[in-house]
């Protein structure tokens, strides 16, 4: 190939790339103008509000008690390399609380509600139901998008701040039952070590990572092609985009509450 | 009355209306029919608004349904019955019946709404026991009919049916047909139904309109269809693989 056919190439891909940021932020835009302004469905809020958050908490606690463990006994590992065993504690608060509980709640969040509200409204959308709700007076976006978006702000931080409390004591039961902590001092050095900037970090992300998760699980699931085939590609797509996207964003948000 | 002036619409090279006029009158069943994949579908979502055409005007009472301020009255204006029923899956039966009774500027008491979608389901023909189940517990037959009765729950002015018939046994389909005259009747209401059925043709129509390529090929009464000397009507009505009409094979 040419040189200018490859630029050409290039071109033409950087702005597909930018008009898809383009239509998700006006997505999520459209949205957000969807909650702010009525009428609003109240059972569907409820729903959403079950399956995006009580019901994720098993797998969220799961995820979290094992991480916090093995984060201990990592911890503990390493930290013996130069004598600084003693600071499994604040590492674990701290890792769990800045990263590891944020991020991979966010991640389980993806893969559990993205796929499942994508999968969703894609199927709604190649059985017609997406249309019926349009001759029937309602605004598919207020009616499907808005519920559920503002289930995942409100749940998911409540989700990361379990999630947090779930993986320090994660973190102690392997340090006090295996490694010999003491467990008062384990508990007060915890509490000692976290600031209020760690614990606001935390929940700001989860609502970020749960916007995302819910936005792009909805953006998939209205955009999604015809078919079985259209409702796997916008379910894979919506899981693909919105765990990379909670990883950048994560990124972003680490830079701006933590950079010196 | 409903009037589509010179309608065009295309998906990507796929030009699927092609310039297509037809007006329906107030009160009269207007059937539209031609092969798979000819816009029939196309032109009733376009009357709707769920599709926009890239020209032409689509007037309701005289009005540009494209320039209708409020949406939300003009689409309670209408009721229409979906192809695969496009019941909602998360709901029970009587809500999905009562969907338009249980939001928005038709609202009324849960109580009211409730007995409103069983006195319609009663008149499709089905129990009140079926109103507390769910979309998937239901049989085709039953669903169609749902369908319908959510269709008419709100008493509209204007019925769509999308292949009211598809995927029903003869009997089921029979029954349909019927349920559809009389509600059209009774209802006084405007209908507009797209169909390859024959028979529901003759069970539904007022007037009959054949689609194709892009443009009504044919429209009159339907007791003028078996003898209108429209060789395209002809041969579709009759099933015949010969004709002008091109049959992939």
């Amino acid at each position: 190939m040419n040189p200018i056919g490859l630029l050409a190439r290039l071109g033409r891909l950087a702005l597909a790339v930018m008009a898809s940021f383009g239509r998700v932020a006006l997505f999520a835009l459209q949205t957000a103008s969807h909650i702010l302004r009525p009428p609003y469905y109240p059972r569907e809020l409820g729903v959403a509000l079950l399956n995006i958050g009580w019901l994720s908490l098993p797998v969220v606690g799961l995820t979290a008690i094992f991480t916090g463990g093995a984060l201990a006994l990592q911890i503990y590992a390493g930290g013996a390399r130069f004598n600084a065993e003693a600071v499994v504690p604040q590492i674990v608060a701290i890792g769990m609380v800045r990263e590891l509980g944020p991020v991979l709640v966010g991640l389980m969040i993806a893969a559990r509600v993205t796929s499942s509200i994508a999968a969703e409204i894609a199927t709604m959308k190649v059985t017609e139901q997406i249309d019926a709700l349009v001759t029937l007076s309602t605004h598919p976006m207020k009616y499907l998008t808005a519920p559920r978006v503002l289930a995942a702000l409100i749940t998911v931080p409540l989700l990361v701040g379990i999630g947090d409390i779930i993986g320090i004591m994660g973190g102690y039961t392997v340090a006090t039952q295996n490694l010999g902590f003491n467990a008062a001092a384990y508990l007060k050095n915890t509490v000692d070590f976290l600031e209020t900037r760690d614990v606001v970090s935390s929940l700001v992300k989860g609502a970020v990572f749960g916007v995302i998760a819910a936005v792009m699980g909805c953006y998939y699931g209205m955009n999604s092609g015809r078919g079985a085939q259209g409702v796997g590609r916008a379910t894979k797509g919506s899981v693909e985009a919105a765990a990379v996207l909670i990883l950048a964003a994560n990124f972003v948000l680490t830079g701006v509450f933590f950079s010196i | 009355m409903i009037r589509m002036e010179n309608v065009h619409k295309a998906f990507g090279d796929n030009r699927v209306l092609q310039g297509m006029n037809l007006e329906v009158p107030r009160g009269t069943s207007m059937v539209i029919i031609g092969g798979s994949g000819t816009g029939k579908s196309v032109a009733l979502k376009c009357v709707l608004g769920l599709i926009k055409p890239d020209s032409g005007t689509i007037y309701v009472d005289g009005k540009d349904a494209a320039g209708t301020s409020d949406r939300d009255a003009f689409l309670a204006r209408f009721g229409m019955l979906f192809q695969g029923g496009a019941l909602f899956d998360s709901l029970p039966v009587w809500q999905n019946v009562a969907f338009r009774l249980l939001r928005g500027s038709l609202k009324r008491p849960v109580d009211e709404a409730r007995a409103i979608a069983i006195e319609k389901l009663r008149r499709v023909g089905l129990k009140p026991e079926v109103a507390d189940r769910f979309p998937a517990e239901l049989s085709g037959g039953m669903q169609k009919r749902v369908g319908l009765a959510r269709a008419i729950a709100a008493e509209p002015e204007i019925i769509f049916f999308d292949e009211p018939t598809t995927g029903l046994d003869p009997i089921m389909a029979g029954v349909i047909n019927e349920l559809i005259r009389e509600i059209v009747t009774e209802m006084g209401a405007t209908a507009m139904t797209i169909t390859h059925d024959m028979t529901s043709v003759r069970a539904i129509a007022d007037n009959v309109a054949m689609l194709h390529g892009g443009v009504i090929q044919w429209t009159g009464p339907v007791s003028e269809m078996d003898h209108s000397g429209d060789p395209y009507l002809d041969q579709f009505i009759h099933g015949r693989a010969e004709g002008p009409i091109e049959a992939v094979r």
